[in-house]
């Protein structure tokens, strides 16, 4: 096992050196650079402003060199400075992961949680009208894009009833602490959480219902019956235990993607996570911002790939690791 | 303006007393002020970066030698009383005495100097072209500048605002790195406000300034500036109550019509009139067919201009009559006729070297307003003839794409700072195109007359003469068609009406919330 782990972290070390080189040079392929975006939004500026900022970012070099230089830093973890913010990269993301990471965690057990229990009871009542109500919600969560889901949440919950926050991470201004401010924060997280889960509930859902029907109908569940087991120990420990699996790569690439996710919904909650400022840093063309949530965001989904396979072999002991 | 103006503290006082007087109730202390910012400022230092949210905030912090109302008339802020002498070559300042910064350390006349020879000359793009003029600053005493002018220069006066020429503290900057001076991220001004926190992505929190030197103001405690980046996240803050004022350009238009209808809420474009944001489409003076100026005449007359305030901009502004924006100084109103005319339009169009070639709009990637006006223009101009394709762009594209004159028509607004000399002149001028700025000559417009005519009249001492050249400048202007005008953009600052006085002067949000008291 260990000799598994260490091995796929060598090769993740690879992966990653590849991702920036290739995200370097693709970021660099658009055009407009931090210098004209900060000019324009400054209305005016004339050459030597331009040609300052440009000396200040770097930019003046060679692109080679640029390159050269950022890989040289983010070997060391420096990832280089925010041209706009005038600040550093990684004291940027350490400021806002831990934001995104309680939201897209939230989200992911929520949806993990829902998405299973509702597969599972779903499959108990195949065919009967539990199963095709529980189906019906599915198929419209899967269906219903993302922002739509979150206007309509707001426009529901914080605008007409007057339930939750509409946006936000926590109230601003009122001070609070310990246990009220851990409150404040979930009430503020409930509408960015459950839209960012919602899609995934619904296909663990469906996940689980079509695998745990598969697995009913196989000789070791018949041979559980015959021995007189319950139901429920069925259900829980023959059943669902091999039905998890597929779930499981499912769950692996959820991790990864949900940072996708992450960006539209801290847009419209205004949730001060990396997703937001990656996007902006994207319409800025803040180059070392985006370069670094990348990075970060490649090496989360390496480590969840590597948690997803470990997690296999725990689940169904019969999987073999193999490097 | 006469040439030598000069403000007696009784003129002063009654100009201040103004916007008091009309109000009802007496002013009540207290309070938290909840404003929506947006986008997000990279800082808050005003004297390093210029765009609209840093102004915002920073009009709080930091505070210049005066302000201009409505008119844009000059009124004192730092300066007590000014004087212009009669050649218009020499500007003298008196200052307020007992202003201190908010670490405690008075302002003086050295700061100005330092301000306005030191920092801003390596700093600020804009203030650096003003101070070419200036020969030499001279401080007599603690509250006394002098600017010496090598010749005279009409819109000097007009550029004492905190978004042009913000004090910056002399004890903190001198002999440092400016750009990467630590105390960039902690702002210290003389301003009714006070740097507190930042939260990136969250808020900005600023305090009242105890020590500031106006009796009993500011009146509110705290205000609280909040980060929403999304347009109907921002609408729905207002609506939750979780904000009091959204400035210009918070939420999309459409949205301004339902917002508007709530109770307690109101709604004012004023506060604009030094900036003037005009829009209009650059043409691409040097490709063909746009370099036809009968080409040129059919877009303007075939562009249905009223339209597009009516629909896309909810009746908010006016329809542009040319290069000047109507509150800017020496305004002509009465330039040559370029309404809407389909009919004269299609004729001209005959007339001209167009072909069928396809032209390419680039649209202005500021929202849901800019796309749909894209659409209007294409509509507009497929009615008399014209083949267009709308080109998408993000905002780096968009500012790469003008910079390097690849467009052919592009849908822009540039502030004009109350002066031709300030903000119109840099965008006809011809020794101003070279590519490598989306805000310079980017038509390529060259004439040799009004670039003369530019020239005298911004070193012209008397506000007559340079009246005379501006007309003729933009009668020939308008001749020409460089450029298609568009709108002056009409940007409602929308608020509840217990929130009194968030606008006062030509620069509304931005000149900072010192006269602001909530009657509540």
């Amino acid at each position: 096992m260990i000799r598994f782990i260490l091995s796929r972290l060598v090769k993740a070390v690879f992966i990653l050196l590849a991702i920036l080189v290739f995200n370097f040079l693709l970021i660099h392929a658009a055009p407009g650079d931090p210098a004209a975006v900060m000019a324009g939004e400054a209305g005016a500026a004339d050459e030597k402003f331009l040609a300052d900022l440009r000396a200040r970012f770097g930019l003046d070099q060679p692109l080679y060199m640029q390159l050269w230089l950022y890989i040289k830093g983010a070997v060391q973890l420096d990832l280089g400075y925010s041209f706009r913010q005038q600040m550093p990269v990684v004291e940027m993301i350490g400021d806002r992961l831990p934001a995104t990471l309680l939201l897209t965690g939230v989200a992911f057990v929520l949806s993990l949680v829902l998405g299973v229990t509702a597969g599972v009871a779903a499959s108990a009542r195949q065919g009967r009208w539990g199963d095709t109500l529980i189906s019906t919600f599915a198929l419209l969560f899967y269906a219903t894009p993302l922002f739509w889901v979150a206007l309509m949440a707001t426009l529901v919950f914080s605008v007409w009833l007057e339930w939750l926050p509409g946006f936000g991470y926590s109230t601003i201004g009122a001070g609070y602490t310990g246990f009220a401010h851990v409150l404040d924060v979930a009430k503020h997280l409930v509408l960015p959480a459950s839209t960012l889960g919602l899609f995934f509930t619904a296909i663990y859902m469906r996940m689980t219902r079509a695998s745990m029907l598969e697995v009913s109908r196989l000789d070791f569940v018949k041979t559980a019956r015959a021995k007189g087991l319950t139901r429920g120990v069925i259900q829980r420990r023959h059943i669902l235990r091999n039905a998890l699996l597929p779930v499981i790569t499912l769950a692996g690439l959820q991790a990864g993607q949900i940072f996708g996710g992450a960006i539209l919904t801290e847009t419209v909650f205004a949730w001060p996570g990396i997703g937001r400022l990656m996007f902006e840093a994207i319409n800025q063309r803040d180059y070392n911002v985006i370069l670094g949530v990348f990075y970060i965001s490649a090496a989360m989904v390496l480590l969840f790939n590597l948690i997803t396979d470990v997690i296999y072999v725990i689940v169904d002991p019969r999987i073999r690791l193999t490097t | 303006m006469l040439n030598t103006t000069k403000l007696t503290a009784a003129v002063l006082a009654l100009a201040i007393a103004g916007p008091l007087a009309a109000q009802d109730g007496a002013p009540k202390s207290g309070g938290t002020l909840n404003v929506v910012i947006q986008p997000e400022p990279p800082s808050l230092m005003i004297g390093l970066v210029q765009n609209g949210p840093t102004q915002m905030v920073g009009g709080d912090i930091y505070e210049s030698l005066l302000r201009y109302d409505f008119d844009l008339k000059p009124e004192g802020q730092l300066a007590e009383s000014w004087e212009i002498s009669e050649d218009g070559k020499t500007y003298t300042f008196k200052l307020r005495e007992g202003v201190v910064f908010h670490d405690g350390e008075p302002f003086t006349s050295a700061d100005v100097e330092f301000s306005m020879d030191k920092f801003l000359r390596e700093s600020h793009s804009r203030m650096r072209t003003y101070m070419e003029h200036v020969e030499s600053i001279e401080t007599p005493d603690e509250y006394t500048v002098v600017f010496n002018l090598k010749q005279p220069f009409g819109p000097f006066i007009g550029i004492f605002e905190p978004g042009t020429a913000p004090m910056i503290p002399k004890h903190i900057y001198e002999g440092t790195d400016f750009a990467n001076n630590e105390a960039n991220n902690t702002p210290i001004g003389t301003g009714p406000f006070k740097f507190d926190e930042w939260e990136k992505g969250s808020f900005i929190h600023l305090v009242k300034n105890e020590d500031y030197y106006m009796e009993g103001k500011p009146y509110v405690d705290e205000v609280y500036y909040h980060v929403i980046p999304d347009a109907a996240s921002r609408a729905v803050a207002y609506e939750t109550g979780k904000v009091d004022v959204l400035p210009g350009g918070s939420v999309e238009n459409f949205d301004v019509a339902r917002i508007q209808a709530m109770d307690n809420t109101c709604i004012t474009d004023k506060g604009w009139e030094y900036f003037g944001p005009l829009s209009w489409m650059w043409v691409n003076n040097d490709n063909a067919p746009l370099d036809d100026v009968n080409v040129r005449k059919a877009i303007m007359h075939g562009v249905d201009r009223q339209f597009a305030k009516d629909a896309l901009w909810n009746g908010l502004g006016k329809v542009s009559t040319g290069p000047l924006s109507s509150s800017t100084r020496f305004y002509d109103g009465e330039t040559p006729d370029i309404s809407y005319d389909p009919e004269k339009a299609k004729e001209l169009l005959e007339s001209s070297s167009y072909d069928g070639e396809t032209i390419r709009i680039l649209g202005l990637p500021y929202g849901e307003t800019w796309q749909r006006w894209a659409e209007a223009v294409k509509q507009n101009l497929s009615e008399i003839g014209m083949t267009t394709e709308i080109v998408p762009s993000d905002v780096a594209g968009w500012n790469q794409k003008v910079a390097d004159r690849d467009y052919d028509l592009a849908f822009t607004y540039l502030y004009q700072y109350g002066d031709p000399a300030l903000g119109v002149s840099r965008t006809y001028m011809g020794d101003n195109a070279a590519p490598g700025s989306p805000w310079n000559n980017v038509a390529n417009y060259q004439n040799a007359e009004t670039d003369k005519l530019f020239a005298e009249a911004a070193l012209m001492a008397s506000p007559e003469e340079r009246k005379a050249a501006y007309k003729e400048i933009q009668d020939q202007i308008v001749e020409d068609v460089p450029n298609i005008w568009l709108l002056e953009l009409g940007f409602p600052t929308i608020y509840r009406c217990d929130v009194k006085n968030p606008v006062n002067t030509a620069f509304g949000v931005n000149d900072g919330f010192r006269d602001v008291w909530l009657d509540k």
